[in-house]
């Protein structure tokens, strides 16, 4: 889709653009979902950073499939939960890349939690952007490793039972407690001052990479308004009030 | 017994839990998430344990886990996982443990998308895992098959100890059809399993494994399980033979291509054509036999897949040089109408 | 010869397309019929569509996608775009005048427009409108009696805890049938 040419009027200066690392494609997200927002953020952090021209994005599988498709820089995509291991090979054949994946958290939490594990606890230096809605968006709202306790999904109809579904799986927490790491945060995007903290972190996140500092995962709280059957707002709602108490914000390792 | 109107997914997993499936197992994924609803909805309620695990690799594990308790079990997935279950079928197929896993297929390879194809024919019929195995392998074209053929798959995995697979596709999965569905088992009649793992009181402790260092001892393990095999072959064939007395065409195609060859051998009859088909139910073991001796009486046997051509070397394989034996195949998740597949029948009738 | 009919829903998501093809499945099998419902499923509908294949047969059905559709229900000029072509010739396609702007193509096809939204406004059930087109749809088919679907959606809704729907998505039938025989007769 071309970009639409906008005139800018006299008097009047652009303040908001269209980051250069995006392409002119349009989102395939749901109206409302922080998958957007987040996407843009990683966008900008790229930008700020000058590095389009040498990074390689990772998509995974799950509603960022199309991941590719927005950015403007090299991507690959990679099989369900493995991105942890492609960026590992990526970086490890290639030093000079700046290398990032962007996964779900049943690609990372669920199905890839090996892989992820061990490429934090490899100190492998790539940074990993972590969405947690608590669900499953793209295969239709399942149960996720995230999802809270009594959560509805299609796959705990009666609400998550923790006694045979367990808890919702602290990936953060986890991996703060490995020597690998050197940068673990869990941020939000409900609101802009959240918005603009999270761009930080993930600029942080870059850096540490370019400073050859190791491995760095910004996690970051999301709603999936869709499949929580909720306004955007609602969704925003939800965030501050349910998912917050479980996953609560900060740095938990580094910074 | 009425008829009611089910998807495809809904009444695999219903007629499963007629069976006496007490646990199942799994990962996500389209075109098969209403199965997996369906048992998170309806299995706990029966009193069976439904688990939503954290990968395919896992889910088939806890069946063979499950399986090695003595239960009936089952898993279910889409064609990229069940790639990765294949390392747990060849441990189940190693180990005699039998179990039932379903494969939904969708557009492959790699992620491919999730339209309706037969692209993993190769994987479920060829071994797909490692070793010397077999995989007893149902292929339905209705949503009453679909219904029957699992409880069927439930009944040879037990009777012949080894795992076996509905291989359907996402127009099946997906389309709604009435059924009437098999009543429920008597769980009595599941054969009894004296080599689960149930506690060794009162007898010598039982083992489930699927390995021996000793060569020798690997190959009588082998051996058994081929004469297994044999014997599966020997009893187990199952086919569907439409117009076949006076054909001069045959077509050969199994699941929903199947169907749409009915479809196709009623239009090529009333053009005067005279058409048959063979539908393998069975597509391990391949009723074979049966095809090379219907191609002694016709001039064309037409394999049609939603494929690149993958069961088309079985028919090749039967066919020999007794008859023509040309391919029609359609890729990537496009599903031919009976239309498509009729003009190509008119080039070789008129051939 | 058996009979065997193709029809075809189209719509936006939203417009419950998927439920009146399965309303008219679960009809034509109450009514002694063989009957398959094929729809599309996936990321085709986030694309805002929807569609929908029933086939109604007095034989075992073969082929549950088909070439030639005998009856097209449009609900919004995409769908029209779409599938107006593939009719079979004599066919019908009902088409939802509130949103179709253009008059179909075809001149050997039997068009059966119904302001659908304008109908289901006046019954103040705005969501109804599927049920005004697959009442049309009976009245141009002539296969499905009228009370055997509105059994059927009486059923479908009590099984979704709306049983209290019911009564309105019956008279929605009722009404989009009244409407395909005022149109049919003043052709004919
Ligand atoms: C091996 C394999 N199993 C299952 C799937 C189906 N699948 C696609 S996306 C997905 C989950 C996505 O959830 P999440 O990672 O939380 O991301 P979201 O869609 O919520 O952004 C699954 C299970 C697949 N593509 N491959
Ligand atoms: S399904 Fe949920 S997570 Fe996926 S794009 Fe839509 S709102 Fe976002």
């Amino acid at each position: 889709m071309p970009m639409v040419e906008t005139r800018i009027p006299e008097g009047y200066t652009k303040v908001f653009t269209r980051p250069e690392a995006l392409s002119d494609a349009q989102y395939t997200y749901c109206p409302g979902c922080h998958h957007g927002v987040i996407t843009r953020l990683v966008a900008e952090a790229l930008d700020e950073l000058g590095i389009r021209g040498r990074t390689v994005g990772i998509a995974p599988v799950g509603c960022a499939v199309f991941l590719y498709r927005f950015f403007n820089c090299d991507f690959v995509q990679a099989a369900h939960g493995r991105a942890c291991a492609v960026a590992t090979g990526l970086k490890r054949a290639n030093p000079d890349l700046v290398v990032f994946s962007y996964q779900g958290d049943g690609d990372l939490g669920a199905i890839g939690t090996a892989e992820t594990v061990h490429a934090a606890n490899r100190g492998e230096n790539i940074t990993v952007i972590f969405i947690n809605n608590q669900i499953y968006g793209m295969t239709g709202g399942e149960m996720a490793p995230t999802t809270l306790p009594g959560q509805r999904t299609v796959t705990s109809p009666g609400g998550r039972d923790t006694r045979l579904m367990g808890y919702p799986l602290k990936v953060s927490e986890m991996l703060a407690q490995l020597d690998g790491p050197c940068y673990i945060t869990r941020q939000s995007v409900h609101d802009a001052r959240h918005v603009g903290l999270t761009r930080k972190a993930i600029v942080q996140a870059f850096r540490n990479q370019l400073e050859g500092k190791g491995f760095s995962l910004v996690e970051v709280l999301a709603a999936c308004p869709t499949n929580f059957k909720m306004s955007p707002e609602q969704g925003n709602t939800w965030v501050v009030e349910k998912a917050m108490k479980a996953f609560p914000l900060g740095d938990l390792k580094g910074a | 017994m009425s008829r009611v109107l089910m998807r495809g997914n809904e009444a695999i997993a219903e007629a499963a839990i007629r069976a006496g499936c007490q646990c199942y197992f799994c990962y996500p994924i389209t075109p098969q998430g209403e199965l997996v609803e369906y048992m998170a909805r309806e299995l706990p309620a029966r009193g069976g344990a439904f688990l939503q695990a954290e990968s395919e690799t896992a889910a088939i594990n806890m069946v063979y886990g499950a399986s090695a308790a003595g239960v009936r079990t089952m898993t279910s997935s889409s064609s990229p996982g069940i790639s990765l279950k294949l390392e747990g079928i060849s441990y189940m197929a190693g180990a005699r443990l039998p179990g039932v896993i379903v494969n939904i297929m969708r557009g492959g390879p790699g992620l491919g998308n999730i339209a309706p194809a037969q692209g993993d024919y190769f994987q479920a019929t060829k071994g797909g895992g490692h070793g010397d195995y077999r995989l007893i392998v149902l292929a339905p074209s209705s949503v009453q098959e679909a219904a029957e053929l699992v409880m069927l798959a439930f009944d040879l995995s037990d009777r012949y100890r080894t795992p076996a697979m509905l291989l359907a596709d996402g127009m099946l999965g997906q389309m709604m059809e009435p059924v009437e569905l098999p009543d429920p088992i008597d769980p009595a009649t599941i054969p009894g399993r004296p080599w689960a793992l149930t506690g060794a009181v009162d007898r010598a402790p039982n083992v489930v494994l699927s390995f021996d260092l000793d060569p020798q001892g690997l190959k009588e393990m082998n051996k058994g399980l081929q004469r297994t095999y044999q014997e599966i072959t020997e009893r187990e064939l199952r086919w569907e033979e439409v117009d076949t007395e006076d054909a001069d065409l045959l077509i050969v195609a199994y699941g929903s291509m199947g169907r749409i060859a009915k479809s196709v051998v009623r239009s090529a009859r009333e053009e005067g054509i005279k058409a048959g088909l063979v539908r393998p139910i069975t597509l391990w073991p391949f009723p074979y036999a049966r095809i090379r001796e219907l191609s002694e009486r016709v001039s064309t046997v037409l394999t049609a897949e939603l494929s690149a051509g993958q069961m088309w070397e079985d028919v090749r394989l039967a066919v020999g040089d007794r008859a023509a034996t040309p391919f029609f195949g359609e890729l990537g998740g496009v599903v031919p109408t009976p239309r498509d597949v009729l003009s190509e029948v008119k080039r070789y009738a008129n051939g | 010869m058996n009979m065997e009919q193709g029809i075809v829903f189209a719509g936006f998501g939203g417009q419950g397309v998927l439920l009146a093809g399965k309303v008219l499945a679960r009809a034509g099998m109450e009514h002694g019929l063989e009957v398959s419902w094929l729809p599309s499923y996936g990321p085709e509908m986030r694309g805002g569509t929807a569609n929908c294949t029933v086939v109604l047969s007095d034989a075992l059905i073969g082929a549950p996608n088909v070439d030639a559709p005998q009856a097209l229900v449009a609900m919004n000029q995409p769908s029209l775009d779409r599938f107006e072509p593939q009719l079979v010739p004599g066919g019908v396609a009902i088409l939802n005048a509130s949103l179709i702007a253009r008059e179909a193509r075809r001149s050997d096809i039997t068009v059966v427009p119904i302001p659908m939204n304008d109908i289901a406004r006046e019954l103040d059930a705005p969501r109804a409108i599927n049920m005004v087109a697959l009442g049309a749809l009976l009245r141009a088919l002539d296969t499905v009696p009228l009370e055997v679907a509105g059994d059927a959606i009486a059923l479908e809704m009590e099984e979704r805890g709306r049983a209290k729907l019911g009564e309105v998505n019956r008279l929605a039938l009722q009404r989009g049938y009244e409407a395909a025989s005022s149109v049919l007769q003043a052709g004919a």
